[in-house]
């Protein structure tokens, strides 16, 4: 007999925690898409937005300040990392931006253990309320917080299609040369982009904190794992990142089935060659002939 | 910009010849002179720069980043326990035999890819394996001691137990072998070939050379070179460990080749010694700290002196 | 209006324009003739701040604008529609419109007026408004293109070989819209192969040959005695 609930419960913490995976790779991918840059210290970013989120939730004590303080805190260190330190290296090789973004985020992590230390810090949920699934009860805010992170994506996609700057972060993604020579103002629209990808990994970080403990090696295993997402997903491919977040996340907890969870990570890993090797554009994007 | 072919005894080339006799005759001495913490440092400095200088075959000089340098490295660290652990009498030579095999297999499966992957693409995947064979080591504790890793008996050289003196004799001999070697590869026309596959692969493509056989001899290459920096490794500190198959450790031999300069082999070298002096020089105020003023650093050097250290003297020294 | 004075550009190595000169006075046609290679898009470029001269000025209305970054120029008033058109394809028609649209100073109700006016100019792109711009045919996307820079309402227009690659009926359609710019008062500066084409819209003729202006006329002059054009271009 299958274990139906074991397997529907495994498959709701997938999407769950795809969602989550999600919200980062998008923003990782946004910033790729449009400005080429593999920004290594993105998983910096989720941590730190994590840490600004203790801080301001210990200061007011209400969690939507704290997310919200996180996103807007993060999106400016982002914009001030962009301007002093990606924009110079514009024009180079794309290797210069991967080392410069290592080096930033070899500071950041570095950094945030000097500040706050090796123990863990603690985001309490806004609140706590759990529903019985199966065999266990299951809390909401798990549910909540995989809703609150399509809707930002969402909102993410409308502001693109449809908002009023959106035609101008489209362009400049598709050619930012034309972009300028439309009057565009492409050094803005790339800080401005890469701020708001900063944001969403910041908003990433405070909704995941409440699910394990906030410390300042928490986003190593993201930067990778969200490269992962954005490789198979499809380089600037927002939609594909989302359908490859969840892909990557539930394959993991059923490759743990029948292997440790050490090891279930190389699962991705090897989605991840797979997917180069193969569909090279992205495991959901069909290859163009 | 490439290096040109320059005949060895050229006039030119004796203030060359000379200080390169000078400085390996100043790394010969200092093991006599410098007290124990120092004398290892100096040696880890060439077995860490022997690592760098393997890779910078790949990043100076094809164009290939690679961030899976430490599989490579942790391969032949461990291929050297394995030999040390599994022979008895310990071999020396067997040691560097398996890691060298133990190297070079994960270079063939690195090598594959590399020719179907371009830029990004290879530098990502090469990470990416340095994490498989992280994991895979870390978790296959019955055979690769998973957590805590190995440990083992130095073997004995030519019969006669290493002293810290010898060893650094040997290593020193083994690196500087290293160096004319790789010189050598980069000074041929082989070596002309990668430079030209590093400035535009598909000039090189179209004039007619099988670009991808290139490719892979260069990953080969670079491979072996890198795990006989772990079999050194692994003889110098009796052990084996996981850490150093993390992604971490790709990260620092990029940053001694970006340091030192990519595309002088001697560079990396320089960079390695620049970085652990640094690390050396503010874990003194900074304790563990000690990556945010070196990490700063790196940061400035690539965005002020991409060309390194190295590229910077040179030119320098050229006007 | 706008002025090259003695322009140096290289592309890395490649020394392309040993020293440009030219003049277009405001509203005038300018026609930049010469065989492939010589430098003409490299000029534009250059002016456009695509690529940054290493020696000469460039000055439009009295301002020097050398290595002045595109989007700048834009604003001040100079559109650029390349070789290659390079239309936003993944944008509809409309959106590719409105990238010129979306400036500061304009209220929606010029945006409005400005796109109706290209509307009523190019039926086929109202036709095709919503339609992705890669999917329009190649002729529609030169039109898109210029249509795309008449929204930034230009005092100079910098347009390179729009006839390329197009059908005769498409040709005298380009003929048309620089015939309309010119009345409406904008300036060109038209790099083209077409030798006629140019003959018969230009005030003034540039040509020239590896890098720099060997020879300059009134139209008028070059239309009466092509002997020139034909020594320089080698047809």
């Amino acid at each position: 007999m299958f274990p139906w609930d074991q397997i529907i419960v495994q498959a709701i913490n997938g999407i769950v925690n795809g969602m989550i995976l999600a919200l980062v790779a998008s923003g990782l991918t946004l910033i790729f898409g449009i400005m080429d840059v593999v920004n290594f210290a993105h998983g910096e970013l989720f941590m730190l937005g994590a840490y600004t989120g203790v801080l301001t939730l210990t200061a007011t004590g209400n969690f939507w300040v704290a997310l919200l303080a996180a996103c807007v805190v993060i999106a400016v260190l982002g914009a001030v990392i962009q301007v002093v330190a990606l924009r110079p290296l514009l024009g180079r090789d794309p290797l210069y931006t991967i080392l410069a973004t290592f080096g930033i985020s070899l500071i950041l992590q570095n950094w945030a253990f000097y500040k706050f230390g090796p123990v863990a810090r603690r985001i309490q949920e806004p609140f706590t309320g759990n529903f019985p699934l199966f065999y266990l009860t299951y809390p909401w805010y798990r549910i909540v917080i995989a809703v609150l992170s399509a809707g930002i994506i969402g909102g993410l996609w409308l502001f693109m299609k449809y908002g009023k700057y959106g035609i101008w972060i489209r362009a400049t993604t598709q050619d930012r040369i034309m972009a300028s020579a439309m009057g565009i103002p492409v050094p803005l629209v790339h800080t401005v982009v890469f701020a708001i990808g900063a944001a969403m990994a910041a908003a990433s970080g405070v909704l995941w904190g409440p699910m394990v403990g906030v410390n300042h090696a928490m986003g190593i295993d993201w930067t990778l794992k969200a490269f992962v997402v954005v490789v198979v997903g499809g380089m600037g491919n927002l939609g594909g990142s989302i359908l490859a977040a969840i892909f990557i996340s539930l394959l993991e907890p059923f490759a743990s089935i029948w292997m440790s969870p050490a090891q279930a990570v190389i699962v991705s890993f090897v989605a991840l060659i797979l997917t180069l090797l193969f569909r090279p554009t992205g495991l959901f994007v069909p290859t163009p002939k | 910009m490439m290096a040109p072919a320059r005949d060895p005894l050229a006039p030119s080339m004796r203030g060359y010849w000379t200080g390169f006799v000078i400085v390996l005759g100043l790394l010969a001495i200092a093991p006599l002179v410098l007290p124990e913490f120092w004398r290892r440092f100096t040696t880890e400095i060439l077995i860490w720069g022997l690592l760098a200088m393997s890779s910078d075959l790949l990043i100076g000089y094809t164009g290939m980043v690679s961030f899976g340098h430490s599989a490579f490295f942790g391969l032949g660290m461990y291929g050297a326990a394995a030999a040390l652990l599994t022979v008895k009498p310990a071999n020396l030579w067997l040691a560097i035999l398996y890691g060298l095999v133990g190297a070079g297999l994960v270079a063939v499966f690195v090598a594959y890819f590399s020719t179907r992957l371009r830029d990004i693409y290879f530098s990502i995947t090469t990470l990416v394996f340095s994490q498989i064979f992280y994991v895979v080591i870390f978790t296959w504790t019955d055979v690769t001691g998973g957590e805590n890793g190995l440990t083992f008996r130095q073997p004995p050289l030519f019969q006669h137990a290493f002293t810290p003196v010898t060893l650094h004799w040997f290593v020193l001999a083994v690196v500087t072998l290293s160096y004319l070697a790789l010189r050598r590869v980069t000074q041929s026309p082989f070596g002309m070939v990668l430079q030209s596959i590093r400035e535009n692969e598909g000039r090189t493509r179209a004039v007619g050379y099988p670009v991808e056989r290139y490719k892979i001899v260069a990953v080969l290459l670079s491979g072996l070179f890198a795990g006989l920096a772990g079999v050194l490794y692994a003889v110098q500190n009796k052990f084996a460990a996981p850490d150093f198959v993390l992604f971490l450790i790709s990260g620092e031999v990029v940053i001694f080749n970006v340091m030192g300069g990519m595309g002088t082999l001697l560079g990396p070298i320089a960079g390695a010694a620049f970085f652990l002096i640094l690390r050396e020089t503010f874990s003194r105020f900074w304790t563990e700290f000690y990556l945010i003023p070196v990490g700063v650093i790196f940061t400035l050097m690539v965005i002020f002196l991409p060309q390194g250290l190295l590229g910077f003297l040179r030119r320098r020294l050229n006007q | 209006m706008l002025t090259l004075s003695d322009v140096h550009t290289y592309y890395g190595k490649s020394h392309i324009l040993h020293g440009v000169s030219l003049e277009v006075g405001r509203g005038e046609v300018i026609g930049l003739l010469g065989r492939n290679g010589v430098g003409k898009s490299t000029t534009l470029k250059s002016v456009m701040g695509l690529v940054r001269p290493a020696r000469g000025h460039i000055t439009f209305e009295g301002r020097e604008i050398t290595g002045l970054a595109p989007h700048q120029l834009a604003r001040q008033g100079i559109a650029w529609v390349p070789e290659d058109r390079r239309i936003f394809k993944l944008l509809s028609v409309t959106e590719n419109l409105r990238t010129g649209l979306d400036r500061a100073g304009l209220d929606e109700g010029r945006r409005q007026t400005l796109l109706d006016k290209v509307y009523t100019a190019f039926p086929v792109l109202r036709e095709r408004r919503n339609q992705a711009g890669g999917t329009l045919s190649g002729g529609e996307q030169q039109m898109l293109a210029i249509a795309r820079a008449m929204m930034l309402e230009p005092k100079i227009v910098l347009l390179d070989e729009p006839t390329e690659g197009l059908m005769p009926r498409m040709v005298s359609q380009i003929r048309d819209i620089i015939d309309v710019l010119h009345r409406e008062g904008v300036a060109i500066l038209l790099v083209e192969q077409n030798v006629p084409l140019t003959l018969g819209v230009s005030d003034r003729i540039y040509i020239m040959e590896k890098g720099v202006v060997r020879h300059q006329a009134p139209a008028a002059a070059l239309r009466a005695n092509q002997s020139v054009i034909h020594q320089y271009m080698g047809i």
